[in-house]
């Protein structure tokens, strides 16, 4: 196994190789290959039911899959249970918020620091970047608009100062304006270091903000690129798939 | 008239007693949906562990209590880990066949260690101390007890709502993958959370044994009192099940008055009339 690593690009920090992931008997995802490095944004698209939420659950923990198919900074993960992958430095922005609905504002943040890892975020960092969550704190989280509970789930990912950070659907459901401003943080966070992968629906918006894309449909990889070279018609075909 | 406070205030001492057998049933549930048939059992179980403590080392139950406490968190830790975890998941049917199967286990290994002779922790002289308050003679032990069960669902409540601990406790219970995702492993969350239930279960069982004689068959009848101040408080809240314990015991003292042969029947009466007013109970769990 060692081997097999260091014939691979070093600066590789995340690394699926051949990743199949199951929902039961379900495949979801097909030998999928993909690796990010140290400070990068990618971007992966791909319409509903892709295999989207499913790749980063894989990530996560969530989803149990062969040691070596996932690899972070050289090290197999994909058996880790989620709160080990969570100490290794990889944190999720998960679909659609799923904070803790009996924990108030601030205590979702704490739980968000959890796994004590040092670095630059911490309670008093995250309430900087957004402020309304500071005059919320003692609230429950369950009080907060939209935006405010997507920036919560955000911060609560940040205070764990991960290495590599997973946005799962972030604007989904969200007022555009809203979705502009969450945006504009993202800078922000990435400019710290941390390298991201987004999830997003909104094709123009993930490709914008990062430096690759890669669009998964029926579970494969069917197009990867340099997010400045890829085409609205290369998009389109992989989408879609090929048109007759 | 006097006779009658008297006869109140019992019940509402004696209601101390249900509120400890209810607030570890009620942690458990709470944080991991699970509704253990053994609890009562492991209320005898600690029961036990004080007489023996007592009796090998000669100290008096409540210092036995320092020892069988760790003891039960131990055995709370192990048994949820090694057993319980494994089946708790979206059915709701293992875990019960399972904790009562555990119910039967422990009364059988008690009967085969300790027989079925019914046995007693002796407090000494706290057993019959009793101070008088205008006119009313209240026994010290009662007082204690619903000392300690007031101490103990306060310390339950700090460590819920004001400590890294109870934070993980509630996130695990609202949202089980997210909070592994944060980094908290459900399995040892639960583990603690079983251990802490049991650390009650120790002091419930050391005030029963002091209060009443036991033998290895009551388990049973400790869960059902449980159950019915956690049901009568409303679940999840903690003060709630205190009041349910003691309106429990009110309701049995105040029915034994009428007629001893009344006592449990008018606790299960009222337990009853609230579940059919209240099916939440009177205190359910508000937004935190």
């Amino acid at each position: 196994m060692r081997e097999s690593i260091s014939e691979q690009a070093p600066e590789s920090m995340l690394r699926l190789t051949g990743l199949n992931a199951f929902y039961g008997d379900f495949q979801a995802l097909y030998g999928v290959d993909l690796q990010i490095n140290k400070g990068e944004v990618i971007a992966i698209i791909g319409a509903n039911g892709a295999g989207k939420s499913t790749l980063l659950r894989s990530i996560a923990g969530l989803i149990k899959n062969d040691a070596s198919a996932i690899t972070f900074n050289g090290q197999p993960i994909g058996e880790h249970r989620a709160d080990q992958v969570a100490h290794a430095g990889i944190a999720l922005v998960p679909e659609g918020r799923q904070l803790f609905a009996s924990l108030s504002v601030e205590e979702n943040l704490l739980v968000g620091g959890k796994v004590g890892r040092s670095g630059p975020w911490t309670l008093d960092a995250v309430y900087a970047m957004f402020p309304i969550l500071l005059e919320r704190r003692a609230q429950p989280s369950t009080s907060l608009s939209g935006g405010q509970q997507q920036m919560l789930a955000i911060g609560r990912a940040l205070m764990a100062n991960p290495e590599l950070i997973l946005f799962d659907e972030i604007s989904l459901g969200l007022a555009p304006v809203i979705i502009g401003d969450i945006y504009k943080a993202l800078p922000g966070i990435v400019g710290d270091g941390i390298t991201a992968v987004i999830v997003e629906q909104d094709i123009a918006r993930a490709v914008s903000v990062s430096s690759r894309v890669y669009c998964l449909r029926e579970g494969r990889v069917v197009l990867q690129g340099s997010a400045s070279e890829i085409t609205r018609d290369d998009i389109t075909q992989a989408y879609f798939g090929k048109v007759a | 008239m006097i006779e009658w406070s008297n006869t109140l205030v019992q019940g509402i001492l004696l209601g101390g007693l249900y509120a400890l057998f209810a607030a570890g049933l009620s942690l458990i549930f709470g944080v991991m949906r699970l509704v253990n048939i053994a609890h009562g059992d492991l209320i005898v179980l600690a029961a036990y562990l004080g007489l023996t403590t007592t009796v090998m080392l000669g100290v008096h139950p409540f210092v036995a209590l320092l020892l069988v406490a760790p003891v039960m968190a131990i055995v709370g830790y192990t048994l949820q880990r090694l057993l319980l975890n494994r089946t708790l998941g979206d059915d709701i049917l293992p875990p019960l066949l399972v904790t009562f199967g555990l119910s039967v286990i422990i009364q059988n290994v008690l009967l085969e260690g300790y027989s079925a002779d019914p046995q007693k922790l002796s407090a000494g002289a706290l057993e019959t101390a009793s101070i008088s308050l205008g006119g009313l003679s209240i026994g010290v032990l009662p007082l204690l007890t619903f000392a300690l069960a007031v101490v103990t669902i306060a310390l339950l409540q700090w460590i819920f709502y004001s400590t890294g601990l109870g934070r993980g406790f509630r996130a695990v219970s609202d949202n089980a993958d997210i909070a592994q995702v944060v980094g908290f492993n459900k399995a040892h969350v639960f583990g603690l959370a079983m251990a802490l239930a049991l650390v009650v279960t120790a002091v419930a069982g050391i005030l029963l044994g002091v209060r009443t004689s036991f033998d290895p068959t009551i388990g049973g009848g400790r869960l059902i009192f449980g159950f019915e101040a956690v049901i009568i408080g409303g679940l999840g809240n903690l003060w709630g099940t205190l009041i349910g314990g003691v309106i429990l015991g009110v309701a049995q003292t105040v029915g034994a008055k009428i007629d001893p042969g009344y006592q449990l029947l008018a606790g299960h009466i009222v337990f009853l009339i609230v579940l059919a007013i209240r099916p939440t109970g009177l205190f359910p769990r508000v937004a935190h």
